[in-house]
Formats: structure tokens, C-alpha cells, sequence
């Protein structure tokens, strides 16, 4: 009789461990411990809610995009490095994909909307390829839109008193209803770029079987 | 589009001509590129390869122009979470025989305080500066906003 009382104290104490075992797990990965939605998957484009700008002026939002596949990527036009290079790789891909290219929401939003006004993403996507839209908001409309996308930004300040943007900087690929296919990295040998693209919209790439 | 590659191509054939050999012939800056810039305000880039062609350990402490107040050394990086990120790169050694490649997305000279915006088809000085006192100046070709490399 004991050993049993034993035993179904054991059991208790091991149910309570396991418990907690799942309680602490279920802390980590998707409770209030879980880390910065960093590295998720976006929202699906229905789910998200914003408003922005785009570089004619005009009031845009997450369904401004549904319909076309899209392509959405974050950055800062003050960046010198990594931004226009990643737009300048985007014109190329739009240039090999010729009118495909026509079919596609490209859209390059801002995380530094402090410079970033209309007028300067008017001018800064104006020297790429014509399909790149500029949208900018304020800070708090920009900061959900990247929650929805899932992408980080931060201001760090530099040495001479101005400050530079930490961002995300992968590419990311929504299919015609908003739902997101893949993502391009920054360190992505670029030849897988154009047919990831041509897949998020429903096209075989040359090649592929 | 094509006409920008060839004008490109024409800028790095001149480009060549300031290919530069350090006093100790043990440094050669080759395929030095930049992008041109919209005003003053934003910060400029440029690119180039280093090659170490000597039997001696080199290290870059800085770099100088006078196209701009605050040019400096700069490394980009990508952490696992694909954030960008930018910060000085402090000295960088270059062992005998290798190279650096300064180049979009990594290593590169930037430049803060324009004094003038960075003209397409114009060129700049850029000298880079060696902890032996050693200094190797280069023409910078500036290409278009939208160049990827040496070649447009």
C-alpha cells in the first residue's frame, strides 16, 4: 500500500515535471518568452493592417497588393551600401524577366521615415527600374507594417551625431492572394532569384521541370 | 540599359589609367568603382580590390579624399536573422600575396560630409592610408546609382 502511495506520488511528481517541462517550452516558442518575431513567416497580406504612402502620394495598404504577386523589401534611402544594391539587383531581375516584370507589385518601404518622406522616395526609386514603388508613412504605420511582415529595423546613432538604420534586409514573395511563398536573402546566390520570383506568381522558370 | 553598360565599360577603361602601385610597389588597387549620389546628404560609397603583391604583412588604417569630410572604412553584415547591419572596420591586415575585395554588401569606403555630390562620368581621388606611413591614391570612376560592379 505504501509502495503504491509511492508511486502514485512518483507519478504525480513526474506529470507535475512534464508539465512544467511543456509549460517552460510553450514559454520559450510561443508564450511572453518567445523571441522577437524575427525570422517568421509574414502574415498573410489580408491579415495585415497599414497605411502608407506610396511615391505619387497616394494612400496605400497591404490589399493595394493583392491580385499580382509582390515582392516587398525594407531599407533606408541614406543607406550607401546594402539598399542600392539590393535595388539595383531587383532592376536587373526585372530587366531579365522582361514583361513578367509587369505582372509583379515591387515595393521597396522605408524604415527611416524621419528622411524618407514622399518626395525623397519619389527621387531615390526613380533611378531603378520603373516597377519599384517607394512607400513611406509614419513611423508608427511603417513599424506595423513590418510587424506584418516580420521584419526588424533599429536607429543606431553613429559617431557624428547622425544615425544610420539596422533592417531586415531580405526580399519577400507573396503570391496573387497575399500569401507568402519565399523569401530572397541577402547572401542567396543571386541566380536563385529570378526563379523564385517567377514561382511566387504562378510561372514556370526556363528549365525547370 | 545598354547604353549605361557601355558607358560603364568606357568609364573603367579610364579608370585603368589610375590604377595605383604604392611607393613599395607592393600594393595595387584595381577595379575601383562608386556610385553617383543624389545631393550632399546621403553618405557615398566606393569599391575597389586591394592585392598585396609583396613578401610583407600590409594593414589599411584608413582612407582619404577630399570629396569627403568624413570618409572611413566600413564593413555591412547580415547576422542570421537577415538584419543589415553597419559598422567602421577598423585596421585590416593584409597578408603577402592576398587580396581584399572592398564590395557591395561587405567591406567598402564610405564616405560622410559630401563636399559635392558625386557626379555620374566624374571621378574622384581616393588615397588609401598603410600603417607603414605608406599611402596609394586612385581615381574612383562614378557610375550610375543603380551600378552593381566595376562594369556598371
Amino acid at each position: 500500500m505504501i509502495r503504491r502511495r509511492q508511486l502514485v506520488g512518483y507519478g504525480a511528481a513526474g506529470l507535475g515535471a512534464l508539465g512544467l517541462t511543456l509549460f517552460f517550452g510553450w514559454w520559450q516558442v510561443d508564450g511572453p518568452g518567445a523571441p522577437k518575431p524575427v525570422g517568421r513567416r509574414p502574415l498573410p497580406l489580408s491579415a495585415m493592417d497599414f497605411r502608407l504612402t506610396d511615391q505619387e502620394g497616394k494612400d496605400v495598404g497591404p490589399e493595394t497588393l493583392l491580385g499580382r504577386a509582390t515582392m516587398v523589401f525594407f531599407g533606408f534611402t541614406f543607406c550607401p551600401d546594402v539598399c542600392p544594391t539590393t535595388l539595383s539587383d531587383i532592376s536587373e531581375w526585372l530587366d531579365v524577366m522582361g514583361d513578367d516584370a509587369e505582372r509583379l507589385n515591387v515595393v521597396f518601404i522605408t524604415v527611416d521615415p524621419e528622411r524618407d518622406t514622399v518626395e525623397a522616395m519619389a527621387q531615390y526609386v526613380g533611378y531603378f527600374h520603373r516597377s519599384i514603388q517607394g512607400w513611406t508613412g509614419t513611423q508608427e504605420q511603417i513599424a506595423r507594417a513590418a510587424e506584418g511582415f516580420r521584419a526588424a529595423f533599429e536607429k543606431v546613432p553613429t559617431d557624428d551625431g547622425g544615425y544610420t538604420m539596422n533592417h531586415t534586409a531580405s526580399v519577400f514573395l507573396f503570391n496573387d492572394e497575399g500569401r507568402f511563398v519565399s523569401a530572397i536573402d541577402y547572401h542567396e546566390p543571386r541566380d536563385f532569384a529570378v526563379p523564385k520570383i517567377l514561382r511566387s506568381m504562378g510561372v514556370r522558370a526556363e528549365g525547370e521541370t | 540599359m545598354r547604353q549605361l553598360v557601355l558607358a560603364g565599360a568606357l568609364i573603367v577603361v579610364t579608370g585603368f589609367t589610375g590604377t595605383a602601385v604604392a611607393g613599395s610597389e607592393d600594393v595595387i588597387v584595381e577595379d575601383a568603382w562608386s556610385r553617383a549620389s543624389i545631393g550632399v546628404n546621403r553618405p557615398g560609397v566606393a569599391y575597389m580590390i586591394v592585392r598585396n603583391t609583396g613578401d610583407e604583412r600590409v594593414t589599411l588604417t584608413g582612407i582619404a579624399t577630399s570629396l569627403a569630410k568624413m570618409p572611413e572604412l566600413h564593413k555591412s553584415s547580415i547576422n542570421a536573422e537577415g538584419v543589415a547591419s553597419m559598422a567602421p572596420a577598423g585596421e585590416i591586415e593584409i597578408a603577402p600575396g592576398r587580396t581584399i575585395a572592398l564590395e557591395p554588401g561587405g567591406l567598402h569606403a564610405m564616405l560622410r560630409g559630401l563636399q559635392k555630390p558625386m557626379a555620374k562620368g566624374e571621378t574622384f581621388p581616393l588615397t588609401l592610408v598603410f600603417s607603414d606611413g605608406g599611402k596609394v591614391t586612385v581615381d574612383v570612376p562614378i557610375l550610375g546609382i543603380g551600378a552593381r560592379g566595376p562594369k556598371g
